[in-house]
């Protein structure tokens, strides 16, 4: 008796800790990945940040003195300043659009809407280069698609990217077009709220834009706050598209904060500068996303 | 009765304000869907259009005649064969990779228990919306040092390490799986492995497909990647392939639409075949579990 009692505690304890070793060899490759790949990089780039680095010769320690550097550097100023416009204007225009196109989508008496999601996702698929190669032509100043559009409109279009004041729009233009991620889970997300809830609203004579106001988006407020914080994320690597397409210019109107940082680092070698604007980056990118886990509560349940 | 009649006249009315709504609500999904499309459109007619096409002004949507000359110049302009296998091999490494490295990993995650799992649960999370940026330069400085930089490399032996999305994915669907599936078999005395590469892996194919689908594209697509770790030209991609083109003193532009639809092309036709599983893939990245 004694003995079988004995056992049958002593075993799952063992099984307990056979369980826990079995996994740590099931998540080995990623504790090895993330240690090499990740963890090890952004460590070294601290000390990075400190030195004086062009790749050819070995860094020298230099302190903060990059860090001080970049709060003097007009370009690095201006870099932050048109990311900053990205975030606020364009982030806000993308999130409201894909929102106005996703829930007019949820309306259950509409037909078609599979093929509307569609085309609303392709854009999505289009490799980077191409898509920029596409803008490029799309935002010509007399023969592109946009400035047409427009005037059949009766409005002539702005020069848009070949302009300072509007080849920030112009960018816009381009990452509304691209927003079909953020409209499929917006429409995960209303899929989740009850059409009982808009059914005694209607009862109740409330209208599409109050029931919009008052069930809509209080229920879809934690979907919306997790695209923000992605798309906020995306906005501070947006790099390829200013790249290919303008090359920061015209005057450095689409020069963003990680163009400047590719740019120090391999075009003008200054690798220690770069990562210093590497560490700035991370700590934004971390406290956005140490808010998103916790806000959402990201991943804690089973 | 006179309520009645009452009634029945606001619901009558609010039927045709009803569909008056509803009408309005398609006009503006058919034009926000137009704008969506035009530029493949654009795209397309450009890609028959000659060069000197492409400039003149008025803007005319279709191209005067239908003419391949630009595909066919896209072989001579650009070593195209040899830059379409470099891609595709990149492509293959990876859907292989990501795929066996995220399964297994997040097999570890969602079947077994284990002490401060959801902890590290959360680093997993947490890497997988962190800026390429941060850790692009100690990247290249180390890959330098390792004779990596030049070669495949750095874009294909990082995706044998699980990447966290796909991590997440498997996880997703593996939680989602029955405890009594894999209660049998352990009775039996299988270990993990086991049940993991007979059981679980091949119940776990949709889930198998949307990462592969999700790798296809993604290195496909990718350009950063290529662009700091592809040094020599005999390993470019059709991406930077594009690029070379796109920064000539004098662009090709009528070759790179054409090489535009050749690299548009697969991934639509992927999609249009595995819709589904793209649409699930992206709506469970924002679904909080």
């Amino acid at each position: 008796m004694n003995m079988t009692r004995k056992n049958s505690i002593r075993k799952p304890m063992r099984a307990e800790k056979k369980e826990a070793l079995t996994a740590m060899v099931f998540i080995a490759p990623w504790v090895v990945g993330f240690l090499v790949f990740t963890l090890y990089p952004i460590l070294s780039s601290l000390y990075y940040s400190m030195t004086n680095y062009n790749v050819l010769n070995p860094p020298s320690f230099i302190g903060f003195e990059n860090y001080i550097n970049l709060l003097k550097d007009k370009v690095y100023l201006k870099s932050l300043t048109n990311t900053l416009y990205m975030i606020v204007i364009g982030g806000t225009i993308t999130i409201i659009v894909s929102l106005i196109v996703s829930i007019i989508m949820d309306n259950r008496k509409l037909r078609g809407i599979s093929l509307f999601r569609v085309f609303f996702f392709m854009p999505t698929l289009v490799p980077t280069v191409i898509a920029c190669v596409l803008w490029i032509w799309m935002l010509q100043p007399t023969t592109g698609v946009v400035n047409t559009l427009l005037g059949y409109l009766g409005i002539t279009g702005p020069g848009w990217i070949a302009s300072p004041t509007w080849s920030k729009p112009a960018m816009i233009l381009m990452m509304i077009w691209a927003c079909g991620n953020i409209i499929i889970v917006n429409m995960a997300g209303l899929q989740d709220i009850p059409q009982s809830m808009y059914e005694s609203a209607s009862i109740d004579g409330a209208n599409f834009f109050q029931k919009v106001r008052t069930i809509t988006i209080p229920l879809l407020r934690p979907v919306i706050l997790y695209n923000s914080v992605t798309l906020i994320i995306n906005i501070l690597q947006w790099f390829a598209e200013p790249l290919i397409m303008t090359e920061g210019g015209p005057d450095s109107s689409t020069l963003f904060y990680s163009l400047y940082l590719y740019q120090n680092a391999f075009q003008f070698f200054k690798m220690g500068y770069a990562s210093a604007m590497a560490w700035i980056m991370l700590i934004i990118a971390l406290a956005l996303i140490i808010f998103l886990l916790k806000f959402l509560k990201f991943g804690e349940s089973e | 009765m006179r309520g009645v009649a009452k009634l029945h006249r606001k619901m009558k009315r609010s039927k045709l304000a009803g569909n008056i709504e509803t009408a309005i609500l398609y006009l503006i999904l058919i034009a926000v869907s137009i704008l969506f499309v035009i530029p493949f459109l654009w795209l397309l007619f450009g890609s028959f259009k000659e060069g000197s096409e492409l400039f003149r002004a008025p803007f005319r949507w279709l191209p005067d005649r239908i003419q391949f000359d630009n595909y066919k110049q896209m072989f001579t302009a650009i070593p195209f064969l040899k830059y379409l296998k470099n891609t595709l091999i990149i492509v293959f490494f990876n859907i292989v990779g990501s795929t066996v490295s995220s399964s297994f990993v997040a097999y570890g995650f969602a079947r077994l228990h284990w002490p401060l799992r959801n902890k590290i649960f959360m680093i997993v999370l947490a890497t997988m919306v962190l800026p390429f940026q941060v850790t692009m330069i100690p990247l290249f400085i180390m890959y330098t040092n390792w004779g990596w930089i030049g070669t495949f490399l750095p874009l294909t032996v990082t995706c044998f390490f699980g990447n966290p999305f796909f991590i997440f994915l498997f996880r997703q669907f593996f939680v989602g799986l029955p405890k009594e599936l894999t209660y049998a078999a352990r009775v039996d005395g299988a270990n993990e492995f086991r049940i993991y590469s007979t059981i679980i892996m091949p119940l776990a194919k949709p889930c198998i497909t949307t990462v592969a689908i999700f790798a296809f594209m993604r290195t496909w697509n990718d350009f950063i990647g290529p662009l700091v770790f592809l040094a020599d030209d005999d390993l470019y991609t059709l991406s930077l392939a594009a690029q070379l083109l796109r920064s000539n003193l004098d662009p090709r532009w009528h070759i790179l639409l054409a090489l535009g639809v050749v690299m548009v092309m697969p991934v639509l036709i992927v999609f249009f075949l595995m819709q589904k599983y793209f649409i699930q893939g992206v709506a469970m990245s924002g679904i909080k579990e």
